[in-house]
C-alpha cells in the first residue's frame, strides 16, 4: 500500500488509487469536474491540478496513481494559480445564465468558481454559442453552457451500455451531441445528475423550481422491485422532482427513466374522493356512504364467497391491514401474486434474490431464465452490466432475443432448454458448474404462467445441481418486478386454508362464485373476467379497475405515505411521506382500519406505531431496516412437467408498468418514442 | 561542416533511386542479419552509447526509451509504431526521407522493432503523403518479396511484419498517444500518461512511438558503432540531423548536419544565406513553429542542437529553422502560427481548448495594434496558464511561440497599439 505525503500529512492508500483519493483521504478537498468515482478517468478538465515535488509540472491528481513516497502539495500558489486559470478558461465561454439556469443553486461550476475563481473576467471577445442538440424527452440541452467534461459520454458508453452521445469537431468546436435522437436508455436521466453544469437538465422540472425552495424527502422508489433510494422534491403539494439518494448496495447512485419522471403521473387522474356506482355510474360520495356500500355487501355475503387481491404497489402496512380485517371476516381468499407467479411461501429464499444486488459483482457466471433486467429491474441490469464489463463471467439468457447492454449467449427460448441445462446435457451446464460463483436468475416471464411451480422447480434443481448455493454464497435469485411483491408473500397476504389463490378468485367471479372482490391496487389484471362481482377498489389511480370498480376508495401514491416497502432482495426499506394525499384521500392502512369499524370487526391498532408493531409480530425480520438478512435454502417448486410454450417477458412497456406512469405524460412520451411506434405518427398527430 | 562519409541520408535529395536495388548500393540491407544476430541487448546497448536522441521533437534519449520495453512478454504481443505524421509546421524531413529512402526507414524498423522484441511495426504516415505513402508500401513489397521483412526476416529466424497506415491529416495525430487512438480506430485524443505506451499502448500492448529520422539512422549507427555516432556533434547531443531550413533564405533545403553546427554557418552554407544578407535577418524560429522565436542578437551565436537551444529558452525542436528576414511582420507571423494550433487543438482538456482561441484572438487584434498595453500581460499570463497544464504536448507548443514573441518583441507590440491609437485619435 503505497504512503505518500499530502501538505505534510502522511497517508496511506489502497494500490490503485489515485493521488485525487489521497488527497481526500488526507481531508484536503480537490475540486473537479470531469472526475466521477463511478466512471472511467477522463483527465480532462485540468481542474484537479496539485503539484507534486520532482515534477516539473502540476499533475492532475485525478488521472496520476498514487506512489509511494510522493509528495504532494495542494495549497501553493502554484496551484492556486493553476486553478484560477483552467477556471478563467472553463469560463470564458460559459453564458453565465446562472439566473435563468435550472442548475443554479446545485452548479458544481458555480461552487468551484466562487471557492478558486478570481471573481473577474479578462476576456473581452465574444463568447462560443452552440446549438441545442435533441436528446429527447426527458433531457434538456444548453449546449453553450457545456465545459465538455465528457462525463454523459463515459455514462452512455460504460454504465448505460448505449453508443448514444459522443463528441464531435476539435479544439473550441468540439461538441457534445446525440446521433440527432434521443438517448435510448433507461438510465438516461442520471446524466442530469452527472453533468456539473447546466448543459443538460430535466426537461420536465425545465424552469419549475428553484432547488433551495423545495422540501426535500429521503424515501424509496415503488416503481419495480429494486427499491432505489430516491430524495422526493417537493414544493406545497406537488412533486416536483425525483432524484437518487446513493445506496452503495441497492441503486449506487443511479435511477432509473421511470423512477425519476414518471413523477408528473402523480397529479394526473387521481382519486381525490370516494366513488360509488350509482345507476350504472360512478358517483362522488362521502366516505360513510362508500363504507356503508361495502358493509351492506360484506354483511350479507358469505365470507367464502369475498375476496382481496394486493397490487404491483401495495405497501407492507395495508397489506397486513388488509389480510387481518380479512381474517376477521373469515374469508381465506387472498392473494398478493397478481401477475399470477408461481411464487412458493414456504420457503423464503425461494421469492428473494439472493445474491444480493451487490453481490452480482462477485459472481462469474450467469443464467438468465425468462427475465429482462433491462426493463424489469433497470438499476440490476446496469449492475450486471458493471460486472461484464469487469470480464470473466459467462452470462446465458433463456428467453426471447432482447438487447441487454452486454453480451450473453443465447441459449434458448423456453423450458426445453431449462430441461437440458438442469439435466447437465446443455453445454451451458459445464460453464455454471465450472464457475466459483455462478448466479441464476429467474424472471417473472418464467414463474407467471401455468406450468411456473415447474419451472421454479427446475430452477431450483440447476441451482442445486450446479453448485450456485453453498456457504456464503447463494446465486438463486427471483426478479421481481412490483415492488409490493415479497412484503405480501413475507407477510402472507396468501390463500389461507381452503383459499383460493389469484386464478381461482378471478376464476370464481367469473362463474359467479365469489362475490365480492376487494382489490387494493390492483390494476394489472382483465377486469372483464371479474363477472358480476362487486367490485371495490382502493388505490390511488384512476386506472383499469377505478372504472370496473363498484366502489373506489382513494388512496395514497407512494410519496404520500410513511410505508415500508421490501425489494427483491427482501432489503426492508422505510419510505417517507412527502407531500399529502390529494383531496379527500387518505393513507391506505388508516382506510382499512376505518372500515374495520363499520364492519364490526375492529383492527386492533390506532396508530402507525401500533400496526408496524403488529408487524414485526407477523414477520420479524422486518426489525432488520435495510439488511437483506441471509435466508435459509429449502424444499420448493413443484416437480410437476413444464410445457413447451416458450418464456416470454412479463414487461411489454417499460414506460407504462403502473399506474402512475401510465397516467405520466413523459412516460407516455416515452413510451411512444422508444417502445411505441413513434415512426408513424404523423402531423395530424397530437 | 559534415564530412561526406559521415552522412546517414545518402539519398536525401533523391537523385539516386528509392528502390531496393538502389537502396542496397547505398548500403542499405547490408549485414542487418549479423546485426540482428548479436541480439537486442547489444543494440539497445549500442544506441545508448551513440547518445541518440529523439529526432522527433522532444529529444528523449532513444536508447533509454527503447529500453522499457519488456523484456519478457506477460502473453501480450508487443509493437514498434513509427511517427510519421509529419506536420510541424516547418518540417519536411521525414517526408524527404520516406520518399527517396524508404528502405533506411524499413531496416530501422525490423533492427529497432527486433531490439525491443515486437512482433510487428506499424508506421502511421500523414494522410497528405499519397506519393510518399506510394512509395513507402512499394518499399515495403520489395522488401517482403526480397524475404528482409516478415517471415523469418532477413534469414534471422525472426518473424516481423511492418503496416503502413494512412492517417486523415490532423496535427494532433502526431502525439504519440493520439497517434495510437486513431490507430486504434478512434477519435485522435491524447491519452493520459502515465500509463505510458510502453507498458499500455497500441491495443493495450507494450509499444514504442519512434520518430521516422529516428528509427531510420538507427541500423547505420549499428554499422559504423556507436562512437562514430557519439563522436560526431557535441556532448550530449550527438551525431548527425536533418535541418530543414525554409521561409527568407536564398536556397531553402534540407540538410543533413552535425549536431550543434552555429546556426548562422547552417544557413549561410547551405540554404545561401539569408535574404538580402544577414544584416537583413529578423528572427529565426529554429525547431518548427512549436518552440520559441529567437531574435537576429540570438541567431548569431546560437549553436544548433537541443541543449544550446534550451539554453536560449526556445527548442530544437524538429529541427526545422524558419527564416524570416526584416520584411516580415513578427506579430501576423505568430498570430498565423497561433491560428493553427486553435485550429489544430484536440479540443479534449481545457487550457489547450479554450486558450488558443483566446490568445488567437488577442493576437489578431494586436497584429492591428487595437488592444491595449495591459493586454500584452494578460496574453503571457494565458500562454502562462497554457504552458505545462494540458494533457499532451500542444498545450505547450501554443504557448511557446507567444511567449517567445512577448519575450523578444514586446516593443514591436506596443509600439503597435500605440500607433493604432494615435490614428484612431
Amino acid at each position: 500500500m503505497p504512503t505518500l505525503t499530502v501538505d505534510g500529512i502522511e497517508v496511506t492508500v489502497e494500490p490503485g488509487s489515485t493521488v485525487l483519493q489521497a488527497c481526500e483521504e488526507a481531508g484536503k478537498d480537490i475540486p473537479r469536474f470531469c472526475y466521477h468515482e463511478r466512471l472511467s478517468i477522463a483527465g480532462n478538465c485540468r481542474m484537479c491540478l496539485v503539484e507534486m515535488e520532482r515534477s516539473p509540472k502540476p499533475i492532475a491528481s485525478c488521472a496520476m496513481p498514487a506512489g509511494d513516497n510522493m509528495v504532494i502539495h495542494t495549497n501553493t500558489p502554484l496551484v492556486k494559480k493553476a486553478r484560477e486559470g483552467v477556471m478563467e478558461f472553463l469560463l470564458i465561454n460559459h453564458p453565465l445564465d446562472c439566473p435563468i439556469c435550472d442548475q443554479g443553486g446545485e452548479c458544481d461550476l458555480q461552487d468551484q468558481a466562487m471557492a478558486f475563481g478570481v471573481g473577474s473576467s479578462r476576456y473581452e471577445e465574444n463568447k462560443r454559442a452552440v446549438t441545442e442538440k435533441n436528446m429527447g424527452p426527458l433531457i434538456k440541452t444548453i449546449m453553450t453552457r457545456c465545459i465538455h467534461c465528457t462525463r454523459c459520454i463515459r455514462f452512455a458508453e460504460e454504465v448505460a451500455g448505449v453508443d448514444a452521445i459522443g463528441a464531435v469537431n476539435r479544439g473550441e468546436h468540439m461538441e457534445i451531441t446525440t446521433l440527432e435522437q434521443a438517448v435510448n436508455s433507461e438510465l438516461s436521466g442520471n446524466v442530469i445528475d452527472l453533468c456539473p453544469v447546466g448543459a443538460l437538465t430535466s426537461k420536465p422540472y425545465a424552469f419549475t423550481a428553484r432547488s433551495w425552495e423545495l422540501t426535500k424527502t429521503e424515501s424509496v422508489d415503488a416503481m419495480d422491485a429494486v427499491g432505489s433510494n430516491v430524495r422526493v422534491d417537493a414544493r406545497g403539494p406537488e412533486v416536483m422532482r425525483i432524484l437518487p439518494r446513493l445506496h452503495e448496495d441497492v441503486n449506487e447512485e443511479w435511477i432509473s427513466d421511470k423512477t425519476r419522471f414518471a413523477y408528473d403521473g402523480l397529479r394526473r387522474q387521481r382519486l381525490d374522493t370516494p366513488y360509488l356506482r350509482r345507476d350504472g355510474k360512478l358517483q362522488p360520495a362521502t366516505w360513510q356512504e362508500a363504507f356503508a356500500a361495502i358493509a351492506e355487501k360484506v354483511k350479507a355475503s358469505d365470507p367464502q364467497r369475498i375476496a382481496a387481491l394486493a397490487g404491483d404497489m401495495a405497501c407492507a402496512e395495508s397489506m397486513l391491514a388488509l389480510k387481518d380485517l380479512f381474517g376477521r371476516i373469515g374469508s381465506p381468499h387472498m392473494d398478493c401474486r397478481q401477475d399470477g407467479a408461481a411464487l412458493d411461501p414456504s420457503c423464503r429464499a425461494s421469492y428473494l434474490f439472493n445474491t444480493t444486488i451487490a453481490g452480482i459483482e462477485d459472481a462469474d457466471a450467469l443464467l438468465l431464465i425468462g427475465a429482462n433486467p433491462r426493463w424489469e429491474a433497470a438499476i440490476i441490469n446496469a449492475r450486471i452490466r458493471k460486472r461484464w464489463l469487469a470480464g470473466g463471467i459467462d452470462i446465458g439468457l433463456i428467453g426471447p432475443q432482447v438487447d441487454l447492454t452486454y453480451r450473453y449467449e443465447h441459449l434458448g427460448a423456453g423450458p426445453q432448454t431449462l430441461s437440458e441445462i438442469a439435466s447437465g446435457s446443455h453445454p451451458f451446464t459445464a460453464k455454471l458448474r465450472a464457475a466459483e460463483r455462478p448466479m441464476l436468475i429467474l424472471g417473472m416471464g418464467a414463474l407467471a404462467r401455468p406450468d411456473g411451480a415447474a419451472v421454479l422447480g427446475a430452477a431450483r434443481s440447476v441451482a442445486e445441481a450446479t453448485g450456485m448455493v453453498g456457504d456464503g454464497w447463494n446465486g438463486f435469485n427471483v426478479l421481481h418486478t412490483a415492488a409490493a411483491r415479497v412484503a405480501g408473500m413475507d407477510l402472507g397476504f396468501l390463500p389461507g386454508e381452503g383459499g383460493r389463490d389469484i386464478a381461482g378468485i378471478i376464476g370464481g367471479a367469473s362463474s359467479g362464485d365469489i362475490d365480492m372482490v376487494y382489490l387494493l391496487g390492483v390494476d394489472e389484471i382483465d377486469m372483464d373476467l371479474l363477472g358480476d362481482a362487486f367490485v371495490v377498489y382502493q388505490g390511488s389511480h384512476g386506472d383499469a379497475a377505478a372504472h370496473r370498480a363498484d366502489v373506489v376508495l382513494p388512496g395514497a401514491a407512494y410519496t404520500e405515505k410513511n410505508a415500508t416497502w421490501v425489494n427483491t432482495e427482501g432489503r426492508v426499506q422505510l419510505g417517507r411521506r412527502s407531500i399529502f394525499p390529494p383531496g379527500d384521500a387518505r393513507e391506505d392502512w388508516t382506510i382499512i382500519r376505518a372500515l374495520s369499524d363499520v364492519l364490526d370487526c375492529t383492527l386492533p391498532y390506532d396508530s402507525l406505531g401500533a400496526l408496524r408493531k403488529h408487524m414485526l409480530e407477523v414477520a420479524p425480520h422486518f426489525a432488520r431496516i435495510d439488511e437483506p438478512a441471509a435466508v435459509e435454502w429449502g424444499q420448493f417448486g413443484g416437480a410437476g412437467v413444464m410445457d413447451q410454450v416458450p418464456f416470454n417477458y412479463l414487461i411489454e412497456d417499460f414506460y407504462l408498468t403502473n399506474p402512475i406512469a401510465r397516467a405520466s405524460q413523459v412516460m407516455a412520451e416515452c413510451s411512444a418514442l422508444f417502445v411505441g411506434s413513434g415512426a408513424e405518427a404523423t402531423g395530424t398527430h397530437g | 561542416m559534415l564530412r561526406d562519409q559521415d552522412r546517414i541520408f545518402t539519398n536525401l535529395y533523391g537523385i539516386h533511386p528509392w528502390n531496393l536495388e538502389g537502396a542496397r548500393k547505398r548500403g542499405v540491407w547490408n549485414g542487418t542479419r549479423d546485426l540482428i544476430a548479436k541480439g537486442p541487448d547489444w543494440i539497445v546497448d549500442q544506441v545508448k552509447e551513440s547518445g541518440l536522441r529523439g529526432r522527433g521533437g522532444a529529444g528523449f534519449p532513444t536508447g533509454l526509451k527503447w529500453s522499457f520495453m519488456p523484456k519478457e512478454s506477460d502473453g501480450r504481443p508487443s509493437y514498434l509504431v513509427v511517427n510519421a505524421d509529419e506536420s510541424e509546421p516547418g518540417t519536411c524531413k521525414d517526408r524527404d526521407i520516406m520518399r527517396h529512402d524508404p528502405h533506411r526507414l524499413l531496416e530501422g524498423c525490423l533492427v529497432a522493432g527486433f531490439a525491443m522484441r515486437t512482433q510487428a511495426t506499424y508506421i502511421y504516415i500523414r494522410g497528405e503523403f499519397v506519393n510518399e505513402a506510394r512509395v513507402l508500401e512499394a518499399a515495403i513489397k520489395e522488401a517482403y518479396a526480397a524475404g528482409l521483412i516478415g517471415r523469418d526476416a532477413c534469414g534471422t529466424g525472426y518473424d516481423h511484419d511492418i503496416y503502413l497506415h494512412r492517417g486523415a491529416g490532423a496535427y494532433i495525430c502526431g502525439e504519440e498517444t493520439a497517434l495510437l487512438e486513431s490507430l486504434e480506430g478512434k477519435k485522435g485524443q491524447p491519452r493520459l500518461k502515465p500509463p505510458f505506451p510502453a507498458a499500455v499502448g497500441l491495443y493495450g500492448c507494450p509499444s514504442t512511438v519512434n520518430n521516422v529520422e529516428t528509427i531510420a539512422v538507427a541500423p547505420e549507427i549499428l554499422r559504423r558503432g556507436a562512437p562514430w555516432f557519439a563522436g560526431l556533434g557535441r556532448e550530449n547531443n550527438a551525431g548527425t540531423k536533418v535541418f530543414c531550413i525554409s521561409g527568407h533564405v536564398n536556397a531553402p533545403c534540407n540538410v543533413e548536419e552535425e549536431m550543434g553546427i552555429p546556426l548562422k554557418e547552417l544557413i549561410e552554407k547551405h540554404a545561401g544565406g539569408v535574404r538580402g544578407g544577414w544584416d537583413n535577418l529578423l528572427a529565426i524560429i529554429p525547431g518548427g513553429s512549436s518552440v520559441p522565436v529567437l531574435p537576429k542578437t540570438i541567431c548569431d551565436t546560437v549553436l544548433m542542437d537541443f541543449d544550446s537551444l534550451r539554453e536560449v529558452r526556445s527548442g530544437l525542436g524538429t529541427a526545422a529553422v524558419i527564416v524570416m528576414d526584416k520584411s516580415t511582420d513578427i506579430v501576423e507571423a505568430i498570430c498565423n502560427l497561433s491560428h493553427f494550433y486553435m485550429h489544430e487543438s484536440c479540443g479534449q482538456c481545457t487550457p489547450c481548448r479554450e486558450g488558443t482561441g483566446w490568445m488567437w484572438r488577442v493576437l489578431t487584434r494586436m497584429v492591428q495594434g487595437r488592444a491595449d498595453i495591459e493586454e500584452i500581460d494578460t496574453l503571457l499570463d494565458v500562454a502562462n496558464q497554457v504552458e505545462g497544464h494540458t494533457i499532451c504536448a500542444l498545450g505547450d507548443a501554443a504557448a511557446w511561440p507567444v511567449q517567445g514573441l512577448i519575450r523578444h518583441f514586446r516593443p514591436e507590440i506596443e509600439q503597435r497599439i500605440l500607433d493604432y491609437k494615435q490614428r484612431a485619435a
